[in-house]
């Protein structure tokens, strides 16, 4: 499945943000989004998500075969690790989590509640949520927001692998992951000049 | 689709999820109304229908901000909606599940509570028949006002506005449905209009819900 964006005009709280992106992610390609912050990158991978519409332009992508990871995790603290993974490995359908545990060096963790683990740990948990999915398209928000140096090379590698497997990510981050495969776009040129209303909320102001 | 209503279970009975909660509040008013009303047990015994629905639609009201205001905050709510599962689905779950937790508790209670208010005996069986008709009513038209509230920083208050006006016809096919039951007369009717709006109300609900959500999550 690829994914395919032309001429994207999106929005935050009625306000423009970006206008007139288009790019391509093929199998096997990973994408990685750049710019400043509150250029429009949270709210571009929304609508990619479709949590959110486009303003204008086109999205053609398959929902059935994405998955998503936002700047929060989805994490139940009173739940432990492996119960946390398997719930979401269910609601996709599936329910072997030891590979995902293995990949994020979970294992030793997977008894303990979520809530006791650090940033960092709860982090690797809600990037292993991705593995369990088998979703081929992963839109990842700062994937890497507080992992530390040995947790970035995991969540390379496991890009790494995915990508080999015919699986495509679409992702935003500031740091450099190593990953040499991946296309970079600047999202700098795209951010939106006109003051196009959003017809839905409109009718709220 | 059983993993969801596993894990609200799951997380309703552990610490912090608030299990019990409704059930102690549907305690506590029932216990106050007689030192509020005085000791008369033929005044007690006259008002415990109307009181044993009240305290139990108030002790639904107090979790409800709970169904969907947790999975909103920790993002669960995000997830759930790029998943496999349709939103419609997720919030006939939530519903179900607050009702497990919170509806059936108090069906089972309210016997016991009637004692309390001089009820009685042969108004226990309708009154748990109207209770276990018209509680489930009560949580999806709950879930629906936190659907409405979801995005909003403390809106419990505003929660318990929006849906207190829309419990009015249970709560009063209900009650009225117990009262009839206790002093021996007819609760056919009653009982019907009690079930048409909770059958209503699980079969229109969910797709409102679901389409509320969907806007508050943009």
């Amino acid at each position: 499945m690829s994914l395919i964006v032309r001429d994207m005009a999106i929005a935050r709280g009625g306000v423009p943000v970006l206008q007139g992106v288009s790019f391509d992610v093929q199998p096997g390609q990973a994408l990685v989004l750049r710019g400043p912050n509150g250029i429009g990158k949270t709210t571009l991978l929304r609508c990619v998500a479709g949590l959110q519409p486009v303003l204008s332009g086109q999205v053609n992508t398959d929902a059935d075969r994405l998955a998503y990871v936002a700047h929060a995790d989805g994490i139940k603290s009173v739940l432990s690790v492996a119960e946390n993974l398997s719930f979401w490995a269910q609601i996709f359908g599936r329910s072997d989590i030891s590979a995902a545990l293995e990949a994020y060096q979970l294992t030793a963790l997977a008894d303990r509640p979520a809530g006791l683990l650090s940033a960092g740990q709860k982090r690797r948990l809600g990037l292993a949520r991705l593995l369990v999915t088998g979703r081929q398209l992963w839109i990842m928000d700062e994937p890497t927001v507080s992992l530390d140096g040995e947790a970035v090379h995991m969540f390379a590698s496991a890009i790494r692998m995915h990508l080999s497997g015919g699986g495509s990510a679409l992702l935003a981050t500031h740091i450099d992951l190593g990953l040499a495969e991946a296309h970079v776009l600047d999202l700098a040129p795209y951010r939106a000049t006109t003051m196009a209303g959003d017809a839905f909320d409109e009718a709220f102001l | 689709m059983i993993a969801l209503l596993i894990r609200d279970l799951r997380l309703a009975m552990r610490a912090g999820g608030g299990f019990g909660l409704g059930l102690a509040f549907f305690l506590i008013v029932v216990v106050l109304v007689p030192f509020a009303v005085g000791p008369q047990s033929s005044l007690l015994s006259t008002i415990a229908p109307g009181v044993l629905w009240l305290g139990a639609l108030l002790a639904c009201l107090l979790s409800l901000d709970r169904i969907l205001a947790l999975d909103w905050e920790d993002g669960s709510l995000d997830l759930l909606a790029v998943s496999p599962l349709p939103l419609e689905a997720v919030v006939s779950l939530k519903a179900l599940a607050h009702w497990l937790t919170t509806g059936l508790p108090l069906v089972l209670a309210a016997p016991v509570l009637a004692v309390l208010l001089n009820m009685p005996s042969e108004g226990y069986e309708p009154l748990i028949m109207s209770l276990l008709l018209g509680t489930p009513a009560l949580s999806v038209i709950g879930t629906f006002g936190a659907a409405l509230t979801v995005g909003l920083k403390r809106g419990g208050l505003l929660l318990s506005l929006l849906v207190l006006p829309l419990y009015v016809p249970t709560l009063i096919f209900g009650a009225e449905a117990a009262r009839r039951g206790m002093v021996g007369l007819e609760i056919t009717v009653p009982m019907l209009m009690l079930g048409g709006i909770t059958c209503g109300a699980i079969a229109l609900l969910p797709f409102a819900s679901a389409a509320v959500l969907r806007v508050n999550l943009r």
